[in-house]
């Protein structure tokens, strides 16, 4: 394809954080994408690193399905702590 | 299954959450997005011309240099517009060929010339100013992707308006020929600036179905009113008067008042019978055939190399 693939791009702002999904960019291969994610977006240092990552490499999970695919996790109230009642008195819990 | 779909569609509007890539979209949402993506990403790449014609003739290194860095940010602009409509199924390719064969539109703004230096300063002023009162409120815009294109883009866009208003302080303190080049522009870009907004209210009747999809929050009218008030207090400071008898504060609305723009010269311009629609057409044609040599040996490189890593 001449326009090149379809590339998404994951940017770490800082170090200590995550990289997190910024948008997507054309290129013919990785090297290729990889530097014009660094001019697309991060002209204002807004990155100290880049994954890039062709669009149709990426599985996700789709919003049609999403009530059955999450629901395993919907009744289960007793994986969070405000689940259990201790008494106030009990210190540093 | 499709009012359940629909019923789900409603709901994330009603509850003013984003509508994602993935989700279940109604046609004519889906279709209404696009256009009006594509319509802004065009605008961006068509918005570099203006401003980079004069990149080569800056005054000082200074100048250059910001102006190359703007101009680059209307490109990231551009792109960043284009990758979210391709989350909504728009090939880039088809879009780039329906902005050649002009059936989708880009701003009426960049269809006029820029004939003095002072309208590069000028532009950054009142038509990223009237592009910044547009768009902050789409960065709460219903589509997800488009939302975020837009923060990202507004962020950017200060700095644009900030430089054209500081290069039109530094003209005003020159010579009394300089400050003329300043009104000059002024009084040419004032009315294209405000016809920015689009058509009035009245004759806008895409906007009542775009507010309901939260695709827009403000009308048209609203907008301009809101730039009209904000432009007049930077005028004052800079020295400058607008091309309007008009134009005056209204103690009542507490809004200034203005003249009607000229809506035949707005329906002109887009239908491509403004002053520069073929030279910017013209134009973005050649960069593109000019270029295509580039984008063949990056793909036939990129083909090598994978055969080399088989072999």
């Amino acid at each position: 394809m001449i326009d090149g693939e379809l590339y998404e791009v994951f940017v770490r702002t800082k170090r200590g954080l995550n990289h997190v999904h910024v948008g997507s960019l054309h290129a013919t291969d990785d090297e290729m994408a990889l530097r014009n994610a660094r001019d697309l977006y991060t002209r204002r240092n807004e990155g100290v690193s880049i994954w890039v990552v062709r669009s149709d490499s990426i599985t996700a999970s789709s919003p049609d399905e999403k009530d059955p695919f999450f629901a395993p996790s919907g009744d289960k109230v007793y994986r969070h702590p405000t689940f259990y009642e201790i008494p106030d008195d009990v210190p540093q819990m | 299954m499709e009012a359940e779909l629909q019923a789900h569609f409603d709901d994330v509007l009603a509850r003013d959450q984003r509508l994602e890539p993935r989700d279940w979209l109604p046609d004519a949402y889906r279709s209404t997005l696009i256009r009006q993506i594509a319509q802004h990403a065009h605008s961006e790449i068509i918005g570099m011309q203006p401003e980079g014609a004069w990149i080569t003739r800056a005054p000082s290194l200074r100048r250059k240099a910001i102006l190359l860095a703007k101009v680059q940010d209307e490109a990231g602009h551009g792109l960043y517009l284009y990758s979210a409509a391709e989350t909504l199924g728009a090939e880039r390719g088809d879009l780039l060929e329906r902005l050649l064969n002009g059936t989708q539109k880009y701003s009426s703004i960049f269809n006029y010339p820029t004939l003095s230096f002072a309208d590069v300063g000028v532009i950054g002023w009142l038509v990223d100013g009237a592009a910044i009162c547009n768009q902050v409120p789409l960065c709460r815009s219903s589509y997800g992707p488009y939302a975020r294109a837009m923060i990202r883009i507004c962020k950017e866009e200060s700095f644009h308006q900030r430089q054209g208003y500081e290069l039109l302080l530094t003209m005003m303190s020159g010579t009394e020929r300089q400050r003329r080049m300043v009104q000059d522009a002024t009084d040419r870009w004032w009315w294209p600036a405000l016809m920015m907004f689009g058509p009035p209210d009245t004759d806008s009747p895409n906007t009542a179905q775009s507010m309901a999809w939260k695709v827009k929050r403000h009308t048209n009218d609203e907008l301009r009113q809101r730039f009209v008030d904000m432009s007049v207090p930077q005028a004052d400071v800079l020295g400058v008067t607008f091309p309007d008898p008009e134009l005056r504060w209204n103690d009542e609305r507490r809004h200034y008042d203005f003249g009607e723009p000229d809506w035949a010269e707005l329906k002109r311009v887009i239908t491509g019978d403004g002053p520069c629609n073929a030279e910017r057409i013209a134009h973005l044609r050649a960069a593109r055939d000019d270029g295509a040599w580039v984008r063949e040996a990056a793909t036939a490189h990129a083909r090598k190399v994978r055969e080399v890593d088989r072999d």
